[in-house]
């Protein structure tokens, strides 16, 4: 076999390959998209239809009517934006003192904190909820989410800063700089990457988290993930609205990973994390 | 750990080599987090120590009870026919993405068109919202009206009863957690991949060793610390797996797919049964140490070469 006849037929197998490899995925997606344009008539039909020849556009327009969505949406967005953005104000300076202190044995309580169950924060803290008759407001959830966004933020923004250059913050503190301005001048502009990265990271993880939910929230305070399991055990179940619903749940996310799929891949591949 | 008060460290910065200089006290950036780790990760574990020797249930009162939750654990099948599930599940979902995710991190690791959006597509499986795609996959599991069994019958298997039956229950859901959670391993070996020098690739292509042999004897030992990172890393999540387990089976059909951490969610948040759920936790979360010491014992012993992980 001549050697660029070769070249070519290694490239075909390699895209095969990878087609194969990103199918499971992009299939699922697709047929996610399917089930929620269908009318019940073609979700239930055999052979399985994938393009109807009506699209039900009302599974979007039922699930926004009569079903609280939009209070849902806006919790989620409340307990998401507050977790992550508290996690950011605590965390990006933690992040920084254990780098420039080299204290990296208190990583191991972030590593631990990643394998606890995180039912087994839930116990406890819904004890202290309770007791302090927060339950039914938001707060119970924005403060458990800092157990998913507090650790993730640490764990990233040590790892930014210990790879940032220090002659620049030598330099001003030979000037006579105090460490906060430091911090606040010099570290924290060239931590900018490294602080989006933690920024998407925590909140990906905080707005997937589902276990808190299901113990914490009341009825009104239901985030989404809560509110479209409730869509399933409480509702006459109907295919097309429940995925319409899935879809709306998990497509900020969705677009959030591939048009941010370069720093999610930095982030996950440095610390690995996961959150709940 | 050496902390200088802020004079010396100014008189002696021009002098005073950088790793003392830069030492001192940073303790004011770290102690906001610090209240907050204490008070929503460390009280939390001790907490927990504390309830599972009490009976504990909600709206009685409590009393001390020792050793006596863990005594009723031992015994109770219920949990440790749990414990087996945990162990199968967790095992079938370590070794399927293992091999999947590394099978995609070579492909990946070529040049490719669109590497970028691929590789996206790739990782929309664990971005996505577990709850969400769990809902999707239910309706895929359907016995008559899913469309896993209408693929399968186009090749003449079938048809299965997935999560409707005991027997398939758990395989069912390795299959959806092999789905969500290849990316992840595929990310953490091509990290390793990328780290490869290229010299002995050069060397071997010299010496007519095949894409196999290259594979066997050269990435397959450098890229080892990455994999076990990525068995760490995935043991540690199938242990503690809840959200697709939850909303598919619930540990169903009967029992058949409870897992430690179902079982759990029962005791304390259906039962009301702190006391017992939290030595359940204690347990489960003692197992969960044990299992990555063992695994960190043993990437140490195999992170022998420069290519090491993290």
């Amino acid at each position: 076999m001549s050697r660029p006849l070769r070249t070519l037929l290694d490239k075909i197998g390699m895209a095969v390959c990878v087609l194969l490899l990103v199918s499971p995925a992009l299939l699922f997606f697709v047929w996610m998209l399917s089930l929620s344009l269908k009318f019940e008539i073609d979700n239930g039909a055999y052979p399985p239809i994938l393009i109807p020849e009506r699209f039900a556009w009302k599974n979007y327009t039922t699930i926004f009517e009569g079903n609280s969505f939009l209070l849902y949406f806006w919790n989620s967005v409340i307990v998401t934006g507050a977790a992550t953005l508290f996690a950011l104000v605590v965390g990006v300076p933690a992040g920084y003192g254990i780098a420039r202190m080299r204290a990296h044995k208190s990583a191991v309580v972030i590593m631990i904190a990643r394998m606890t169950p995180g039912l087994s924060f839930l116990i406890p803290l819904f004890l202290l909820f309770q007791w302090m008759g927060l339950l039914g407001t938001l707060w119970p959830q924005i403060i458990i989410h800092l157990v998913v966004t507090v650790p993730i933020v640490i764990w990233i923004m040590i790892g930014y800063f210990e790879t940032t250059p220090m002659e620049l913050e030598e330099a001003a503190m030979v000037d006579g700089a105090t460490r906060w301005q430091i911090f606040a001048k010099v570290a924290l502009p060239i931590a900018k990457p490294g602080i989006v990265v933690a920024f998407i990271l925590s909140v990906i993880f905080s707005w997937n988290n589902f276990v808190f939910g299901i113990v914490l929230a009341s009825r009104e305070t239901r985030t989404l993930p809560v509110a479209v399991y409730n869509m399933l055990s409480f509702e006459q179940v109907s295919w097309g609205p429940l995925a319409a619903a899935a879809l709306v749940v998990t497509l900020p996310v969705l677009i959030l990973t591939v048009a941010a799929q370069r720093q999610i891949v930095a982030g996950l591949t440095a610390g690995a994390v996961k959150g709940g | 750990m050496s902390i200088l008060t802020s004079s010396d460290r100014v008189a002696g910065a021009a002098s005073v080599g950088r790793t003392k200089r830069l030492r001192p006290s940073y303790w004011p950036f770290i102690v906001p987090a610090l209240i907050v780790v204490v008070g929503v990760i460390v009280f939390p574990w001790v907490f927990t120590l504390w309830m599972s020797a009490m009976e504990w249930r909600i709206g009685e009162e409590q009393r001390f009870v020792g050793l006596q939750n863990y005594i009723r654990l031992a015994t109770d099948l219920r949990f440790l026919e749990a414990m087996g599930h945990t162990l199968v599940y967790t095992a079938l979902s370590v070794a399927a993405p293992l091999v999947l995710g590394t099978a995609a991190a070579l492909a990946f690791n070529t040049k490719l068109p669109a590497r970028g959006l691929l590789r996206g597509i790739f990782v929309m499986p664990m971005m996505a919202t577990p709850v969400a795609i769990a809902l999707v996959w239910t309706m895929m599991f359907h016995p008559q009206l899913g469309v896993l069994n209408y693929l399968l019958s186009q090749v003449g298997i079938g048809p299965l009863q997935w999560v409707y039956h005991p027997s398939t229950v758990i395989l069912s859901l390795v299959l959806v957690e092999t789905w969500q959670w290849t990316p992840l391993v595929m990310l953490i070996v091509l990290g390793g991949l990328a780290s490869l020098p290229t010299e002995p690739y050069e060397s071997a292509q010299i010496d007519g060793a095949n894409a196999w042999q290259r594979f066997r004897y050269l990435t397959l030992p450098m890229i080892g610390p990455f994999l076990m990172v990525a068995v760490i890393i995935r043991s540690i999540d199938a242990l503690k797996s809840f959200d697709i387990l939850y909303t598919i089976t619930q540990g169903g059909p009967g029992t058949a797919s409870e897992t430690i951490n179902l079982y759990l969610y029962s005791v304390a948040f259906t039962y009301y049964d702190i006391g017992y759920g939290s030595a359940i936790a204690v347990v489960f979360f003692v197992l969960i140490i044990l299992l990555s010491l063992i695994l960190l014992h043993l990437r140490q012993r195999s992170a022998w070469n420069s290519g090491d992980g993290k």
